[in-house]
């Protein structure tokens, strides 16, 4: 079988490719890519084609920051309907976080996640392994092991690694199996039981703050762990202005950092937290509007390498309560897609850009497959529909959870058709005239 | 025309000038009732009023139950160690169980700010805040405002200073945007581990010291210092604490000769003020007490419908 995408603007940030072009696609893989017109499909063999035209096509999105429950709180999410809400929202791949019950420091639940992946058959699931022991930050865990059990990566998300002796010696240890050490910077102590941004808001509203400084404290440790030890460290969610500073600083320094941040550190602030609402309740918390703005300059001036979603499902039974009582997090790869293309209507980042951001760069941080467009590469791919408009709803999502801060939020741009290895894993409804 | 128009109470912050000129007006008339021989009248027969308090509280659960009961409504308490809350049952669905009842109102006193709004949002009766975490303590600031205006005539233009540890107050935080609505102007002083972040956009002034802060005020509002918080982070000894932040009769040699001293209690005697200046010519934190079983006799008649142009009587 031969599938042949036609007409669409394929949009590879890597070779910086933006141009019409027909995507051919056999055995799971790209075969040619070439100008419109330059394809007669042979006669014999099935075809299907997919018409891209007035829509972009770009590598498969990436999202390297998302937790599926599975094992522990299947009720919040499983990875299979967590890759179901990752393909909806145009991603071909994710990875998940270790901070499930049990935790994943060990090789069986690695091997557990990829089984439950394998089964789900969506999108691709990279398993990232903590990195301590039952996330305790006392002892390293096995990452050779985990490694080769398919973990793509290190970290103890969901909690700051305490010890700076651990965190120093993990990423010397990581340099051996060259695995990525993705960093969750809060120091815990300042943090001091916070439920929200320290300022004007918490002041306000009686509720514990979280200051800018218990993040910043963390990502300067990192930086200067990083700079010991010659090993890049990944900062995971930025969240405020000091950060974007210092991480630019010791970029320009060539220390070895690379940065991520949420659609939501960019789309919303603290005033969103006004009334009460446990569905902006995150950590790290929603900041002010200067913080905003920064993390928007970090993301055009190459400061922030990655948008990642921090996909936290949670049910009612964990948001509708008392706020100080409520989980932190939110549910977000069905969202992010038209949030950073809300960035790059308003002028913030180039397309191309975005979409680097969204696939070729966390490729590249996590080296795994994909992130670019090239013949005889996997065809993982994404077509999007850059003006489809639609109002974000309850009902919606895939995603087994909906606490999401964006319901009602009209959006414009979404995913309509989500390949992975050739296979379409999602198609919406809107597509037009798909087998024509 | 004007009209008290709320379901529920839940903060300061919701209130207008003519809505707090309202609940205050109609306080004085309730005033009287306290005073007869027998103090008891009709208005709210066949109503039902809940107060239910997640937290310890002595006066305004008693001040509470009082009202509601000189205004001839049936009263229930419940309390966290009496209530299923023990039992892990959730907010909602004690409101839910709650309003099946069909209560008229639900007084909820709760250690978490914002528990009241998500309470409100599940229940038909009006609720009225009676203290939710570092949040708001909106009538209590409506009794100190109370007592202000009997006490001065008027709350415009005065100075008020607020003392203590501001940060975790929900008295202070409703005193600030009552005060400040009213036409009042308000500095906080205390140590600053005790001041919130960003405090100024409260619109008050900030003087750390006490014995600076209160010269020249009309008012003195003296927080209380919850013992539990002595872990030694935010102060060193409740005895350094007194001897630096408390009031006593060497500091009020500064005051204004008409000052008076407030307090919301329940006061730590010798530690946030000393034992014979709270007892002492200024202070009126015996007529906030009083005060406080009208302020919530009229918000009781208020929201359950006597703003809506009945007659008082």
């Amino acid at each position: 079988m031969i599938t042949w995408i036609k007409g669409g603007e394929v949009i590879d940030p890597r070779s910086g490719t933006k141009r019409t072009l027909d995507i051919v696609i056999q055995k799971g893989k790209i075969e040619r890519l070439l100008p419109p017109g330059n394809f007669s499909p042979p006669g014999d063999i099935d075809l299907k084609i997919i018409d891209a035209s007035g829509m972009i096509v770009t590598p498969g999105l990436i999202d390297m920051h998302v937790h599926f429950r599975e094992p522990g709180e299947e009720y919040k999410e499983t990875i299979a309907t967590g890759s179901q809400a990752a393909a909806a929202g145009g991603f071909t791949a994710v990875a998940c976080m270790p901070n499930t019950n049990p935790i994943n420091d060990s090789r069986s639940v690695t091997d557990f996640i990829l089984e439950r992946a394998r089964k789900a058959n969506l999108t691709r699931v990279y398993p990232v392994a903590a990195i301590s022991r039952g996330l305790r930050s006392e002892s390293l865990t096995e990452f050779g092991d985990l490694k080769q059990a398919g973990a793509v990566a290190v970290s103890d998300d969901g909690r700051p690694v305490t010890s700076s002796e651990l965190m120093r010696r993990a990423i010397e240890y990581a340099r051996f199996f060259n695995l990525p050490v993705i960093s969750h910077c809060e120091d815990l102590d300042l943090s001091n039981k916070g439920v929200m941004h320290e300022g004007t808001i918490s002041t306000r509203l009686g509720l514990r703050g979280v200051p800018a400084a218990s993040e910043e404290i963390m990502v300067v440790r990192e930086i200067l762990l990083a700079k010991l030890t010659g090993y890049p460290v990944h900062i995971a969610h930025v969240s405020t202005e000091g950060s974007v500073t210092f991480i630019k600083q010791a970029k320009e320094e060539g220390i070895l950092v690379t940065a991520e941040t949420a659609p939501h550190y960019f789309s919303l602030d603290h005033t969103a937290l006004t009334d009460f609402d446990t569905n902006a309740k995150m950590r790290p918390p929603l900041r002010e509007p200067k913080d905003v703005e920064a993390i928007k300059r970090g993301l055009s001036q190459g400061v922030i390498d990655v948008i990642a979603t921090d996909h936290a499902p949670h049910s009612p039974l964990e948001k509708d309560v008392e706020f100080d009582n409520a989980a932190f997090g939110i549910i977000g790869l069905e969202t992010a897609l038209p949030l950073t293309l809300a960035l790059v209507r308003d002028g913030v980042i180039d397309l191309p850009t975005a979409i680097a951001k969204l696939s070729y760069n966390p490729a590249s941080i996590l080296s795994v497959k994909g992130g670019f467009i090239e013949e005889g590469k996997e065809a993982d791919l994404t077509v999007i529909d850059l003006n489809s408009e639609y109002v974000v709803q309850k009902e919606g999502f895939k995603s087994k959870s909906h606490n999401s801060p964006f319901i009602g939020w009209k959006m414009t741009g979404r995913a309509i058709l989500t390949m992975v290895g050739g296979r379409i894993v999602w198609e919406s409804n809107e597509q037009r005239n798909p087998d024509s | 025309m004007y009209r008290f128009n709320h379901k529920d109470l839940l903060g300061m912050d919701q209130l207008s000038v003519n809505d707090i000129n309202m609940i205050l007006d109609t306080a004085d008339a309730f005033m009287e009732i306290s005073s007869r021989d027998i103090k008891k009248v009709p208005t709210l027969r066949g109503k039902s009023v809940v107060s239910f308090f997640y937290e310890p509280s002595t006066r305004t659960k008693a001040s509470f139950e009082m009202a509601a009961k000189r205004l001839s409504a049936d009263t229930l308490s419940l309390s966290a160690t009496d209530s299923s809350m023990v039992k892990g049952e959730t907010l909602i669905d004690t409101a839910r169980n709650l309003q099946a009842m069909n209560p008229d109102i639900i007084i909820l006193r709760h250690s978490s700010s914002g528990a009241p709004h998500l309470l409100a949002r599940y229940v038909a009766a009006g609720v009225i805040n009676a203290g939710d975490g570092m949040h708001e303590h909106p009538t209590q600031a409506l009794l100190d405002l109370f007592t202000i205006r009997k006490k001065k005539g008027r709350i415009k233009g005065l100075r008020v200073v607020i003392i203590g540890d501001i940060a975790h107050s929900r008295v202070a935080r409703s005193d600030i945007i009552g005060l400040r609505k009213m036409g009042a102007d308000v500095t906080i002083s205390g140590p600053p581990t005790m001041i919130p972040v960003d405090a100024e956009s409260l619109g008050v002034k900030i003087v750390f010291d006490p014995a600076k802060a209160l010269r020249s005020k009309d008012v003195i509002m003296m927080l209380r210092i919850q013992l539990e918080r002595q872990s030694g982070i935010q102060f060193p000894s409740l005895r350094e604490y007194s001897l630096f932040f408390g009031l006593n009769k060497e500091l009020m040699k500064g005051a204004k000769k008409d000052v008076i001293i407030m307090h919301p209690g329940p006061i730590n005697r010798g530690v946030e003020i000393t034992g014979d200046v709270a007892d002492g010519p200024f202070s009126v934190i015996l007529d906030q007490v009083s005060n406080g079983v009208a302020i919530r006799m009229a918000l009781l008649y208020l929201l359950i419908g006597g703003g809506r142009g009945d007659n008082l009587d």
